[in-house]
């Protein structure tokens, strides 16, 4: 459990960094942002005002200290304040709705990438100098190429032009949001041309770091002596190199999470998608600032979740790990 | 082969020695991988266009030409690369725009190299609690997504120029690079040059300036570029979504104008896609380079067919890898994830690190 507990006690000293630039931020800008909030909103009450300077620390009595206390109290009850372009729904509901649009499709697309990606580099690397070498400088263009770039070309072709999928939102504008049949098939629908944006622009990530990873791996002796015993080819592919070059790449995986979550935003951008990253930029466009917080907050700690599963997943298929936890 | 060194013969000692040199000159560029090579070239015409480009573009980039006929319109002599709808020279923008992103760039890659370097460096010489609080921090930094938090930041600053940009970019781009530099120092820290430094008596800070920093020049250069990859597509996507300083010209703000003036439905792919391809190209331009750097380290990675070819001398196949004992590259998904606007990724050393490469001087480029 050592093993654990250490990720464990990291994510926590993650989490209290990720809330304390949080609080800092707006504390340390120039400006009184609760008065460029205060008069592009006029419907807001006095009271919303308290509660944004108590948020925002501006003119605020109290010292910077008990704030700080409060703040992070009132985060631990999940008490985002109000939302002020939405006035007077609350933050977290407005998150609530948007997150598990994001989280379906962008996790989905992340894994089905993973998967093909690291199939891939298995057989690049394998079958080293083969045809699947010789495309990757074609590879490392599609890489280079700005997401969003290629996101809108193919919504130019397969939307706008062959009319194979919809330009974009998450749903039929026709559609009532609920659990039948009829909007889950439009939902699906809609996602597809997303998901399959990530997927390609993501694939030959994991397939170069497999790749260079596989080729290493193939060149240690046990691989040699796995060879030499006379085992079958897929026997030693699979039992013997990938499973250990698979490891760095898992280790790729929870640190890449961040920049899923990157492409996330770009993505929904790009297809309107009625996810989590739309909202924050919209958030940051119309100066939402406890909006823009929460959501800085709920997207670190997704983050953060989703390494400490990595981190499960590691502990399951890497016994030097287990092993190290039993010796202390 | 042999009419050179004839030739050679002939001239003054003086004349030899220059035509030697610039013969080994010569052969390192050879001896180059040809994907290195050609991110080289690739990068050298970007460069030159963004040095000289402002100054012959042949309009000016804002200048909105009142004639309706010249909205949007497709290429021709007067505009190699069309108008904008507003009638405003694409080619003349491109050039501006390669300046303003490479310029923003190139100064985000030194100064978070700098960084990556002090902190790195620092941790693993100072050691103890401190090597503790440097890594915890770098840690913090890479598990905390990073554009979410430069939109955060971005969105509260009232206006949004270049320097907040190459600010807050610098700020988040360093942690990776420390990571891995702290792993080289650790290396290196325990080879014998170091320790025969430090029983001539040599000052930490010494041994560091001029033992240990030389010897991880390939790495910083790697850190380098993959952090101007990262500052490239990193402000193009924040210029993108909004947050750049919409009245400038760079590649990022092209594209956000293309886009929300529906350039693609428009079907003015003259508008949209030069600046998108020139993005791409100096992404692959510098991952090119940084595949070349990886195969200078890791002759293993090398293709097939000059893979056996270890500084010009063909091995028989059944030699091991001379240079390769101990040093286990792993590489994060930075590549991978260009397109999400990745950090880096980079050669981490092994047990006994990358300089063992150099240090055996039948490594390629090692200059023996």
């Amino acid at each position: 459990m050592a093993f654990l507990a250490r990720r464990l006690s990291f994510y926590i000293v993650a989490l209290w960094a990720a809330l304390t630039v949080n609080f800092f931020v707006p504390r340390l800008m120039p400006g009184n942002a609760v008065e460029a909030i205060m008069s592009k909103f006029p419907g807001l009450t006095p009271a919303t005002e308290k509660a944004l300077q108590a948020m925002l620390g501006v003119d605020h009595p109290g010292s910077l200290w008990h704030q700080y206390v409060t703040y992070l109290s009132d985060v631990a009850h999940f008490n985002f304040g109000t939302d002020v372009s939405e006035y007077p729904a609350k933050v977290s509901t407005i998150i609530g709705q948007t997150i598990p649009w994001t989280l379906t499709l962008v996790g989905t697309a992340t894994v089905i990438a993973f998967l093909i990606g690291t199939a891939l580099g298995i057989m690049a690397g394998w079958r080293h100098g083969g045809t699947l070498d010789r495309v990757l400088p074609g590879l490392m263009f599609l890489q280079a190429l700005p997401y969003f770039f290629l996101a809108l070309i193919l919504v130019d072709l397969l939307a706008l032009h062959l009319h194979v999928f919809p330009t974009g939102s998450g749903y039929g504008q026709t559609d009532v949001p609920g659990w039948n049949t009829a909007f889950i098939g439009s939902a699906i629908y809609h996602s597809i041309l997303p998901a399959f944006t990530i997927v390609i622009t993501s694939v030959a990530g994991w397939m170069l770091q497999m790749r260079n990873v596989m080729i290493t791996t193939i060149g240690e002796d046990y691989v040699l002596a796995a060879q030499a015993k006379g085992l079958k080819n897929r026997r030693v592919v699979f039992t013997y190199a990938a499973r250990n070059a698979l490891l760095p790449q898992l280790q790729g995986f929870g640190l890449a999470l961040g920049f899923v979550v990157s492409g996330a935003i770009v993505m929904e951008i790009v297809f309107s998608y009625p996810g989590i990253g739309l909202l924050l930029v919209n958030a940051v466009t119309s100066s939402d600032f406890p909006m823009m917080q929460a959501i800085f907050l709920v997207i670190t700690v997704t983050v953060l979740l989703a390494n400490l599963i990595v981190d499960l997943i590691i502990i399951f298929v890497d016994p030097r790990v287990r092993t190290r936890e039993a010796t202390g | 082969m042999t009419g050179f060194v004839g030739v050679q013969l002939g001239q003054a000692s003086v004349d030899a020695g220059a035509l030697a040199e610039g013969r080994q000159r010569l052969g390192r560029w050879r001896r180059l991988p040809a994907k290195a090579k050609g991110g080289a070239i690739l990068l050298g015409l970007f460069t030159l266009a963004a040095i000289i480009g402002p100054f012959v573009t042949p309009y000016d980039p804002s200048y909105q030409n009142p004639n309706p006929a010249l909205s949007l319109h497709p290429p021709d002599a007067a505009h190699l690369l069309g108008t904008t709808n507003s009638g405003q020279d694409v080619l003349s923008q491109l050039l501006v725009g390669i300046r303003l992103t490479m310029e923003l760039a190139l100064v985000v890659g030194v100064v978070a190299t700098v960084l990556s370097v002090i902190v790195g460096v620092a941790a693993a010489t100072l050691g103890g609690l401190w090597d503790e609080f440097l890594s915890l921090v770098s840690n913090v930094f890479l598990v905390i997504p990073a554009l979410p938090l430069l939109v955060v930041l971005l969105g509260y600053l009232p206006e949004h120029g270049q320097t907040p940009m190459i600010l807050v970019l610098s700020a988040l781009g360093w942690p990776w690079g420390a990571k891995v530099i702290r792993a080289q120092t650790l290396a290196i820290r325990n080879r014998d040059f170091v320790s025969a430094a430090r029983e001539t008596g040599e000052g930490t800070w010494r041994i560091v300036a001029f033992e240990i920093i030389p010897n991880e020049v390939s790495l910083i250069a790697a850190n380098f570029v993959n952090t101007v990859l990262y500052a490239i597509a990193t402000s193009v996507a924040l210029a993108f979504i909004g947050l750049a300083d919409l009245s400038s010209w760079s590649l990022g703000t092209m594209l956000y104008w293309a886009e929300s003036q529906q350039a693609l439905t428009l079907g003015a792919w003259w508008w949209f896609i030069p600046p998108g391809l020139a993005v791409a190209l100096i992404g692959t331009a510098l991952v090119l380079v940084n595949t070349g750097i990886d195969e200078l380290v890791n002759p293993r990675l090398k293709d097939a067919a000059s893979a056996s070819r270890i500084a010009g001398h063909r091995l028989r196949p059944t030699d091991p890898t001379p240079v390769l004992a101990g040093f286990a590259p792993r590489r994060a998904p930075v590549a991978a994830f260009l397109h999400s606007f990745s950090r880096s990724s980079l050669v981490e050393a092994g047990p006994n690190g990358g300089a063992r490469v150099r240090a055996d001087g039948r490594y390629p480029n090692g200059g023996q």
